[in-house]
């Protein structure tokens, strides 16, 4: 597994450069971050490379990190190829206050839902995606419940103390 | 047919009729709610609403100590429960990098080999309901009771079992609970095969499933699907084949995959996966036998409750046991996804600790939720009651759909 990092950390580098911000094993994991004004190229070409040819889109996931000034949102794309059995994640992180990442619906049409579920939760808003709206939620709501400056539990009780019962 | 291309207009301009198909419909099983745009009989396209019984899975988990977590993955895909919970056990003793004893991955492949028949059988029984054959679906779901005696057995639970713990399983294998599993065994082969023959070459059944909602390999691929309805599109991936865990790769068995991706292949993959698990169970009993017994889980005693009269008694089983409850367990900070084969395809679980008692992000690969999305793609142009049946031989399940 440590072959495949360094293969496509290689392969990247040469292609991206600097876009490559890092890559290391994360479990059994391949993990590599990406700036996000290019992480629409990075996986066009994983998924389109003769070697690598990441052909499944196996899940996708938003991130939220408050305590990152300027990149406190982020998306976690993993990636399949089956018939070598390559996996591998990447991630791309950015402000909260420009929450915007392009679409790759054009490359996987999984993404479309994954991606707006991540709307959804997150407000991460998808460019060029066909049909960015709500998916789990209701209409209406007006914030993304997932990020963190929501509490789970009802702000206004007072009989539940977090020292003990929250994370 | 849109204005510009009807010039003349002496003729009626043709109208389609929207019809609401759900979100209760006694023929979706369960909450889905498509709206379809019809011309007369046939389905020209539909819009596919999901979330009515969203229930936060993902928000809660970010607040509950690791064992606690269990008990939302239950409420997933709730025909075959014990396989997400043993998946999110494995989930997390991947992350503590707990080695699991040889006799207890033997013991959750019969568990999640079990849970596996339970789900098939729900799916493959319903296709039969919904081209109109009941005795089948009435047969077999004797069996299907059979699989919950021995789930209430082992665990206490039939339907949201909560199996397993981390580090194991929370008790072992009574001798009741080997003598049911004997007896289905030696039940089911003749029971399914009875199934089979009601089903399997009946000219109705057949005239009825082939060719209905079919997909290809590429389109399958391109819309995220997994599992079964994967395989019936002939793509032989399987979690269990590709990235063995639980020791699968010590046990023998084939990948059924099918051709046309229709309504009768994946029924068919369904039914070669039931013969195939009861393969399994078998292969994995004789292992078992040759480990030593009484091993029921490892050796982790900050992960693992100890028994009762011990925490009693035993001043260490005490501070253990408080630990855990309160969640005051050292965990690793780290990130780390695992997946297992589950009833309806590559059912995965993404967890991100920082180290706190509750994970920092868990995220659930639902298979369901992936390949629902194709679904109106794959009933345009069928009929109505062809989309019934492909919704249900895709066995789409709310709870998983939602989480």
């Amino acid at each position: 597994m440590n072959n495949l990092l360094s293969t496509i950390e290689e392969k990247l580098k040469a292609k991206f450069g600097e876009g490559i911000l890092s890559a290391e094993m994360h479990y059994d994991f391949p993990v590599f971050t990406i700036r996000k004004d290019i992480i629409h190229d990075v996986i066009k070409f994983l998924k389109e490379d003769e070697e690598l040819a990441f052909g499944f889109l196996t899940t996708m996931c938003g991130l939220h990190y408050p305590d990152n000034a300027g990149h406190e949102l982020g998306v976690m794309y993993q990636l399949h190829n089956m018939p070598k059995n390559y996996r591998i994640r990447l991630k791309t992180f950015f402000a909260i206050s420009d929450p915007q990442i392009p679409t790759i619906t054009d490359l996987y049409a999984s993404a479309n839902w994954m991606e707006r579920q991540e709307f959804d939760f997150f407000g991460i808003i998808f460019k060029g995606h066909p049909n960015l709206k709500r998916i789990l939620n209701m209409d209406e709501m007006t914030y993304h419940p997932m990020r963190k400056e929501y509490p789970f539990e009802d702000g206004t009780r007072e009989d539940k103390d977090d020292k003990m019962f929250g994370r | 047919m849109s204005k510009e291309k009807n010039t003349n207009t002496d003729i009626i301009e043709k109208e389609y009729t929207t019809l609401n198909l759900g979100p209760t419909h006694p023929a979706t099983h369960g909450i889905f709610q498509n709206v379809l745009k019809m011309d007369g009989e046939l389905i020209v396209e539909g819009e596919s609403t999901v979330g009515y019984i969203h229930r936060a899975f993902e928000k809660i988990a970010e607040r509950r100590p690791y064992y606690q977590i269990t008990v939302l993955t239950d409420r997933l895909n709730y025909c075959s429960s014990p396989i997400n919970n043993l998946g999110w056990h494995m989930t997390v003793e991947k992350l503590l990098k707990i080695e699991i004893p040889k006799r207890v991955q033997y013991l959750r492949v019969i568990i999640m080999e079990l849970a596996r028949i339970s789900d098939h059988i729900i799916c493959n029984s319903v296709i039969g309901v919904d081209t109109g054959a009941m005795t089948g679906f009435l047969y077999i779901f004797q069996q299907r009771e059979s699989i919950y005696d021995i789930f209430e057995e082992l665990c206490g639970a039939r339907l949201t079992t909560n199996i397993g713990r981390i580090g194991g399983l929370e008790r072992d294998f009574s001798p009741k609970a080997w003598a049911l599993i004997d007896k289905f065994l030696a039940e089911f082969p003749a029971k399914l095969k009875e199934f089979e023959n009601l089903l399997m070459r009946n000219r109705i059944f057949m005239d009825r499933t082939i060719k209905c909602g079919p997909i290809s390999a590429e389109m399958a691929l391109e819309y995220g699907f997994t599992g079964p309805n994967l395989r019936a599109a002939g793509v032989d991936y399987d979690v269990r084949v590709m990235n063995p865990y639980c020791s699968y790769e010590e046990f023998e068995f084939t990948v059924p995959v099918g051709t046309q991706g229709d309504t009768y292949d994946r029924f068919m993959v369904r039914e070669e996966e039931m013969w195939q698990s009861l393969s399994i169970i078998k292969q994995a009993i004789e292992k078992v036998k040759k480990e030593p017994a009484g091993v029921y889980h490892a050796d982790v005693p900050e992960f693992f409750l100890p028994p009762k009269e011990e925490v009693y008694n035993n001043m260490e089983a005490l501070i253990y046991h408080f630990k855990i409850v309160m969640g005051e367990a050292d965990v690793p900070v780290g990130e780390v996804y695992h997946c297992v084969e589950g009833g309806n395809g590559e059912l995965g679980y993404y967890l991100i600790s920082d180290g706190g008692r509750a994970p920092y992000r868990m995220h659930i690969r639902r298979p369901c939720f992936i390949y629902y999305q194709a679904y109106t793609e794959m009933i345009k142009g069928a009929l109505l009651s062809d989309a019934i049946l492909t919704m249900s031989s895709m066995n789409v399940i709310a709870g998983e759909l939602d989480a």
